[in-house]
């Protein structure tokens, strides 16, 4: 498991795995949105938390078609889906695998983007802590999604809309619990232990799921 | 002794051409019923009373809240045939959640688009971005991407399980996606008919939007049957197709 794991992190690291797309592909989104909405500082402090929350979104959608799709081309699918550890667990740890190489540096670049949107540094931090919390369940979701859609030839869309409607939830309880943070009145451990349990959830019902459409996808 | 009766004769069911005889037989008294249904509840729901307050747009919940209730029913069909695909391998269950994903998608539809034409005289707009409403479409929006997944695959068995595994993880995220936004946003009205305490709508209203929901109830499970009827007919013309391809291709 351990050694799936490096294996995994090898892969979406070095040439052509395409990790860091996503961070990229997340700042693009972040910095097309002023051009958008004018350079209004005050209005882009205000929705900047669900900016950057939308950001990494679709940042995290943008890589999840590869999650199962390179084992399927080069065959090693069929091996994994062979051995003798539980495929939950494989999956488990792939989804683990997926999330530090393509998720962990949205959360890591969020504050820059913080900055750019002129957020307070609570807001900041609330961004960064709510994404960390938030893109693991993400991920999980997106593992059903790419696990049904991974005999499709070209399943990336697909599976974008077939997970963003279950990753409504995440988004919400994520950006309310950013907000939170900042505005008073709203008490920012509610949503945030929700978000907790959203991720929880999912990291017990995505590899599952996962494993079941998987073991069905293959002929 | 009853039990296991009942589900010998379910499995007698999974036999294609039983099914169809079955449904064949049924469907035209499912049929009568659901027009003599619809005669009734159109007629109720046009010869009572207008509300005080609302005047005749009330009319428009005779249509609009069966809708909205046929499409949570559809994907809970939906979600029981999946586990008949998974579990049993169940062949009419591929069918019947393949066959209910357009209807669901047509009853959310039609609830989005009375509740569209309800709320521009009632809340001065078209669209809202409340609970009920956002929750609805982001059903709808699970109904259409089931669709696309279904017809991205041509092996029909193996779109069945792939979609029975989406339809069940959808299944136990709706609750989620419902609370969520019901925590975020809500101008909608609650539940008013299904409560604890009783109906708290007037017997006036409530009689034809009852009449009206078995209706529409008893008109899903008609299109429905037709609808597998259908699917089961175009497989076997696929087979049949097949079969005569490899055929022709063995004689030249």
């Amino acid at each position: 498991m351990i050694s799936l794991l490096l294996r995994d992190l090898k892969l979406s690291v070095r040439a052509g795995g395409g990790a860091l797309i996503g961070v990229l592909f997340f700042m693009t989104v972040v910095a097309v949105i002023p051009f958008g909405v004018g350079p209004d500082l005050n209005l882009l402090s205000r929705i900047g938390p669900a900016i950057v929350w939308i950001g990494a979104l679709l940042a995290a959608l943008l890589g999840l078609d590869r999650l199962f799709q390179t084992e399927r081309d080069d065959g090693s699918l069929d091996l994994i889906l062979m051995q003798e550890h539980p495929l939950v667990l494989t999956v488990l740890v792939k989804c683990l695998a997926h999330w530090v190489a393509n998720s962990l540096p949205l959360v890591i670049a969020s504050p820059l983007l913080g900055l750019f949107m002129n957020m307070s540094e609570a807001a900041i931090g609330a961004v960064a802590v709510t994404l960390l919390v938030g893109t693991p369940a993400l991920t999980f979701i997106g593992a059903v999604g790419a696990a049904v859609a991974v005999s499709l030839p070209r399943g990336g869309l697909l599976v974008s809309i077939l997970v963003l409607p279950l990753a409504i939830p995440v988004l919400i309880f994520g950006v309310s619990a950013s907000y939170a943070a900042v505005q008073d009145p709203a008490p920012f451990m509610p949503p945030f232990l929700i978000l907790l349990a959203i991720t929880m959830f999912f990291a017990v019902l995505g590899p599952l799921g996962a494993a079941l459409a998987l073991r069905n996808a293959s002929d | 002794m009853t039990q296991s009766l009942a589900i010998t004769k379910f499995s007698d069911l999974a036999n294609p051409t039983r099914f169809l005889n079955l449904s064949g037989r049924i469907l035209p008294w499912l049929g009568c019923l659901t027009a003599a249904l619809f005669v009734a509840g159109l007629y109720l729901s046009f010869t009572t009373e207008g509300d005080y307050q609302q005047g005749e747009t009330v009319r428009i919940m005779y249509v609009h809240v069966p809708a909205a209730w046929l499409s949570m029913m559809c994907y809970s069909v939906m979600a029981l045939s999946a586990i008949g695909t998974l579990v049993w391998r169940h062949p009419l269950a591929d069918v019947s959640h393949k066959a209910a994903a357009p209807l669901g998608a047509a009853f959310t539809l039609i609830a989005l688009a009375t509740g569209s034409l309800w709320g521009k005289p009632m809340w001065g707009t078209w669209w809202v971005w409340d609970a009920r409403l956002t929750s609805v479409f982001v059903l709808f929006l699970m109904y259409l991407g089931l669709i696309a997944l279904n017809r991205a695959m041509d092996d029909p068995s193996k779109a069945a399980r792939v979609s029975a595994v989406l339809i069940l993880v959808g299944f136990v995220n709706i609750p989620i996606i419902k609370f969520s936004v019901e925590w975020w946003n809500t101008l909608h009205q609650p539940a008013s008919v299904v409560r604890l305490d009783g109906p708290t709508i007037d017997p006036e209203f409530l009689i034809p939007l009852l009449v009206m929901a078995f209706a529409f109830t008893f008109l899903f499970f008609t299109l429905h049957l037709m609808a597998m009827r259908n699917e089961i007919w175009r497989r076997r013309v696929t087979a049949q197709r097949r079969m005569a391809a490899r055929m022709a291709s063995r004689e030249s």
